[in-house]
């Protein structure tokens, strides 16, 4: 069975991918798929790019985005709007690296996107 | 009464982007004073792009207008600006839908839709230091549907605009920076008011 996906949401490009490698490195077995920046690679974020990452990142058991600052939230909840793939989710209020580390390990249990964001709730106090 | 025509809409766009474009270094600098100093460049690519978007192409309704309108500014605007400006037109769009040209009534009502999903999309209320401030006036203004007029609509949006400066940002980058943040009119309630100012050039050279 395949696992949940990761999108990681930042306005840098280089945050994005940076935030990939450090998780790569421990889990194996989860597509995590950066989508940082502009369509042209500057500082900022992109819905439609947001929403071409999530698409690469579903294995067909859903997506779990995360992102970092101000506007990248509203972009990735356009971003599930616009894409067709299904059990798409945003973790809201979630630090992007340390709960993208985590969202990422809980994946390779086989965890659904929701259950994921209620742990990493309960890992960041926030509930 | 106020209508708008399909040509009408496109020069919508047209005045807008000549509008941010003259105005870019101003929105900069009133971004770099409470945000992170990206608004003038985001806008001047996001309506240029809309704009030569909607020039280029034959459009049957206003809707159609705002629906590619939305599309470019959603992935050309790289800023928070992005996903609200390009909800906005997408609400009218959707509100809109097949009319050929549309009323004065329905134009009320898709500034209303545009102004309900800005809020649901940010997440924002009136008096937060937004874009919010002036859009909600402006779309009380026009649903009263009494006395709307180009002179009248551009004073509601500026004042609305000015009225930014005394509050307290508790939405967005300024957010950060609390009661720092007073003292300083709002980017994006700027570029809104640019936004309504093209409006009312469009409706003065009908009138």
């Amino acid at each position: 069975m395949a696992n949940t996906g990761i999108v990681l949401i930042s306005h840098s490009p280089k945050v994005a991918e940076g935030t990939r490698d450090i998780i790569s490195e421990a889990v194996k077995n989860v597509k995590v798929v950066p989508a940082g920046g502009t369509e042209e690679g500057d500082i900022g974020t992109s819905a439609p790019k947001i929403q071409q990452a999530v698409e690469e990142a579903d294995d067909g058991n859903g997506v779990l985005l995360l992102y970092d600052i101000g506007s990248a939230g509203m972009n990735a909840e356009m971003a599930v709007e616009l894409t067709d793939t299904e059990r798409c989710h945003v973790a809201e209020d979630i630090p992007l690296v340390e709960g993208g580390y985590v969202a990422a390990i809980e994946a390779g249990m086989g965890k659904t996107a929701e259950e994921i964001i209620a742990s990493l709730r309960k890992s960041f106090r926030l509930e | 009464m106020m209508v708008m025509t399909v040509e009408q809409a496109v020069t919508w766009v047209e005045k807008t982007n000549a509008l941010v474009q003259s105005n870019k270094e101003y929105l900069t600098e009133l971004d770099q004073a409470i945000g992170d100093g990206d608004h003038g460049l985001n806008m001047s690519r996001g309506f240029q792009e809309a704009e030569a978007k909607v020039s280029s192409s034959e459009y049957e309704t206003v809707g159609g207008v705002f629906k590619d309108t939305a599309t470019v500014l959603m992935s050309k605007i790289g800023g928070a600006s992005g996903p609200l400006y390009g909800t906005a037109f997408l609400k009218m769009s959707m509100f809109l839908r097949d009319k050929p040209s549309v009323t004065q009534a329905d134009f009320a009502g898709a500034v209303e839709e545009a102004l309900n999903g800005m809020k649901q999309r940010g997440k924002a209320e009136q008096g937060e230091k937004t874009m919010i401030d002036v859009w909600h006036p402006v779309a009380d203004f026009l649903k009263n549907g009494q006395n709307v007029n180009a002179g009248k609509l551009v004073e509601v949006a500026e004042k609305a605009m000015e009225g930014t400066k005394d509050t307290v940002a508790t939405k967005g980058r300024a957010a950060y920076l609390q009661e720092r943040s007073k003292g300083h009119i709002d980017p994006g309630s700027t570029s809104s008011f640019y936004l309504f100012q093209a409006l009312a050039d469009v409706w003065k050279e009908g009138e």
